[in-house]
C-alpha cells in the first residue's frame, strides 16, 4: 500500500467505489442488528427503516429462555475446548512436518491438504453411525468436540507450517547446544516465536467450531444442542419471530465480529497464506 | 552426542501422535466407514452389524435416480456461477482500487465481516432481506416502482437468490487476494511497459493480469472447493426448494440420510461428492506447484 512509483493516486471515484462496497458489505449485517432491536409491530409494518426506537425486548426474551442460555453455554464449551485441543495438537504436528525429515513425511503433508477439503456433509453419516453405535458418544458434547478438533486440525497444521518455517533454525540450534531436548526447544523456543500464527489459527478454528451447523445438528439432542442448531429449528416454525431470530443471529455473530475488528491483520494473513504463499 | 543436531529419531512421531490419533478417529476411520456403508443397506435404530451387504446397488440406484442428477446439475451451476462471478467482480474491483487509498486496512476489515459470520446467520439475514412482504429488498424495489421479485418462491429465481447471497459473502475473498497480488507486483515490469509506450489498458491486460493469474487460479480453485461444502445458507434460505431447484449435493446427502433415512445411499452419495472434491484438490496442488516453479524462475 505504500506508494511505489507505479501505484496510481486515489481519485474521488475510487473512494466512492470503496465506500459503496463497504455499505454493501455492512448493510445486510446492520439490517439484522437493527431488526433485533425492533419491537414486533415495527418489523412487520411493511416499511423497513433504520430509524426507530430501539428495544432490548427480543434479547430479554431470547436470553430469558433457560434453553437458550444452555445452548449458548454449549456453543461456548464446544468452541473453546475444541480450539484449545486443535491448537496444541496442530502446532506440534506442524513442527514435526516442518523441522524433521522422517519416513512418511510426504504422506502426512499431502494427507493434511486433502483432509482440509473434505465437506462436513460427507462426515455426517459415518460420524453419526460411529459416535452412536460404536463409541457411545451419542448426543454428548465430547463427541462434537472430537469431530470439530478433527476437521480443524488439517487447517491449523497447514497455516502454522509457514509460521514455523520462519523461525530461525539457529535459535533452536543454540537451545540444543545448551542441552534442551526436542520438546523443550519446541515449547520454550518455537512456540513463543509463533504467537501471531497461533492467534490467527485460534481465530479461524474458534470461528469454524462456533459457526458449525450440520454436524452439530446430527450429533446433538435437545440438551446438547448448540446455538446454530437452535436457530435452524426456530426459523422453520410457522410464525417466525423475526425480532428474536435476529437477536439470536446477532448473538451468534458477535464473537466473530469482535475478533475481526481486534485482529483483522492476522485474519487477512491467515486467509492469504493459503493462496499467496505456497 | 547422539547426532549433530541433537534430534531424537522418535521425536517427529511423538510430535505427530496426538494429531494423528484425532485425525484417524475423527476423519480417516469415518471415511473408511462411509465407503463400507455405501455397499450396505442400514437403517437408523439398528446396530451397524445388522446392515445388509448390497454390493454396488446403492451406486446403481443413485445413477438411475433423477433427483441425484438434478442435484448434480444444481451443484455444478451454483459452483461455477459463484466462482465466475466472484472472480470477475473481485479482480475487476482490485484493478480499479489498486491505488494509493487511505484507510485501506479499515475497508479490508469491513469487507471480511461477511466471511467471518456463521453461514447459518448469513442464511437468516438473506431470508429476511428476501421476504416478499416486509423484507427491505422488496421495499426497495417498490420504492423504485419496480415489480416484486419472487426471490425464494419461484424455482427459477431461488437458485439466483442463493447465488447472490454467496457472491455477497465471498467476493471480498477474491478481491483481497487479488489486491494483495497486484500490490506485490514488481514495479520494474510495469515501469518498463510504460516506457515502451503501453497504455494503462495494455499494461493491465498484458502485464498485470498474467502476473497475478497464478494467484487468482489458486484462489478460484479454493472457492470452487468451498462451493461444494456450502449447505447452511441454502438450508436456511430454501431447504433445497422450491421442488429440488436449490438442492445442492451436501443438502441432498443430509436429506437422503436423515429425512428419507437411506443411509447406504447417502454414503454412496457422500463418496461421489468426496471424489469430485478430491479431483479438484489434485488440480489445486498442480496449480500451486506450477505457481511455485514459475516464481522460482523469476
Amino acid at each position: 500500500m505504500s506508494g511505489t512509483a507505479t501505484t496510481r493516486r486515489a481519485t474521488p471515484v475510487s473512494y466512492a467505489v470503496i465506500v459503496a462496497l463497504a455499505i454493501l458489505s455492512l448493510g445486510p449485517i446492520l439490517v439484522m442488528i437493527a431488526t433485533s432491536l425492533k419491537a414486533k409491530p415495527e418489523i412487520f409494518s411493511g416499511s423497513f427503516s433504520l430509524i426507530f426506537m430501539p428495544t432490548l425486548e427480543n434479547y430479554r426474551a431470547v436470553l430469558g429462555d433457560a434453553q437458550n442460555a444452555r445452548y449458548l453455554t454449549n456453543s461456548l464449551i464446544v468452541a473453546t475446548v475444541s480450539t484449545g485441543l486443535t491448537l496444541i495438537f496442530g502446532c506440534m504436528a506442524a513442527y514435526a512436518i516442518v523441522r524433521f525429515r522422517f519416513f512418511g513425511r510426504d504422506v502426512v503433508s499431502g494427507g493434511t491438504l486433502l483432509m482440509r477439503m473434505v465437506p462436513p456433509a460427507v462426515l455426517t453419516v459415518p460420524v453419526f453411525m460411529i459416535w452412536t453405535y460404536e463409541f457411545g458418544f451419542s448426543n454428548s458434547l465430547s463427541g462434537v468436540i472430537l469431530v470439530y478438533t478433527a476437521i480443524n486440525l488439517p487447517f491449523v497444521i497447514w497455516i502454522l507450517q509457514s509460521f514455523i518455517a520462519q523461525v530461525p533454525p539457529a535459535l533452536e540450534e543454540a537451545a540444543r547446544i545448551d542441552g534442551a531436548n526436542d520438546f523443550q526447544v519446541f515449547f520454550l523456543v518455537v512456540l513463543p516465536m509463533i504467537k501471531p500464527g497461533l492467534a490467527a489459527a485460534a481465530i479461524f478454528t474458534f470461528r469454524i467450531a462456533w459457526n458449525e451447523f450440520i454436524l452439530a445438528l446430527v450429533l446433538t439432542n435437545r440438551f446438547t444442542r448448540t446455538m446454530p442448531v437452535k436457530v435452524s429449528l426456530f426459523i422453520n416454525e410457522h410464525n417466525i419471530e423475526w425480532g428474536q431470530i435476529m437477536a439470536i443471529g446477532t448473538l451468534i455473530a458477535i464473537p466473530p465480529l469482535v475478533f475481526t475488528f481486534l485482529a483483522s491483520r492476522q485474519i487477512i494473513t491467515g486467509m492469504t497464506a493459503g493462496a499467496v504463499k505456497g | 552426542m547422539p547426532s549433530r543436531h541433537g534430534l531424537n529419531r522418535a521425536s517427529p512421531y511423538l510430535f505427530l501422535a496426538p494429531a494423528a490419533a484425532v485425525a484417524l478417529v475423527g476423519l480417516v476411520y469415518p471415511m473408511l466407514r462411509s465407503v463400507w456403508l455405501s455397499f450396505h443397506e442400514w437403517s437408523i435404530g439398528t446396530p451397524p452389524e445388522s446392515a445388509r451387504f448390497v454390493g454396488l446397488e446403492n451406486y446403481r440406484w443413485l445413477l438411475a435416480d433423477d433427483a441425484f442428477w438434478v442435484s448434480v446439475g444444481v451443484t455444478m451451476t451454483f459452483a461455477l456461477a459463484v466462482v465466475v462471478l466472484e472472480v470477475v467482480l473481485g479482480v475487476a474491483l482490485a484493478l480499479v482500487l489498486d491505488r494509493d487509498l487511505r484507510g485501506t486496512s479499515l475497508f479490508r476489515t469491513v469487507f471480511i465481516l461477511p466471511m467471518m459470520i456463521a453461514p447459518i446467520v448469513v442464511g437468516l439475514i438473506w431470508r429476511f432481506l428476501y421476504n416478499e412482504q416486509f423484507g427491505p429488498l422488496s421495499q426497495l424495489l417498490k420504492a423504485l416502482g419496480l415489480p416484486g421479485v419472487p426471490w425464494l418462491s419461484s424455482p427459477d429465481m431461488a437458485l439466483v437468490s442463493v447465488i447472490i447471497a454467496d457472491v455477497w459473502q465471498w467476493t471480498p475473498f477474491i478481491f483481497i487476494l487479488a489486491l494483495a497480488a497486484l500490490q506485490g507486483l514488481p514495479a520494474s515490469a510495469i515501469e518498463a511497459a510504460r516506457i515502451d509506450g503501453a497504455t494503462r489498458w495494455q499494461t493491465t491486460l498484458y502485464i498485470k493480469l498474467p502476473l497475478i493469474a497464478p494467484v487468482i487460479a489458486v484462489a478460484a480453485l479454493l472457492r470452487l472447493i468451498d462451493a461444494f461444502k456450502v449447505l447452511e445458507v441454502i438450508y436456511i434460505l430454501t431447504e433445497g426448494g422450491p421442488g429440488l431447484s436449490t438442492e445442492i449435493l451436501s443438502l441432498h446427502i443430509y436429506k437422503t440420510a436423515f429425512v428419507s433415512q437411506q443411509l447406504g445411499r447417502a454414503s454412496a452419495l457422500s463418496n461421489l461428492l468426496l471424489l469430485i472434491v478430491l479431483v479438484l484438490t489434485v488440480l489445486l496442488v498442480l496449480a500451486r506447484s506450477l505457481r511455485a516453479s514459475r516464481a522460482g524462475k523469476e
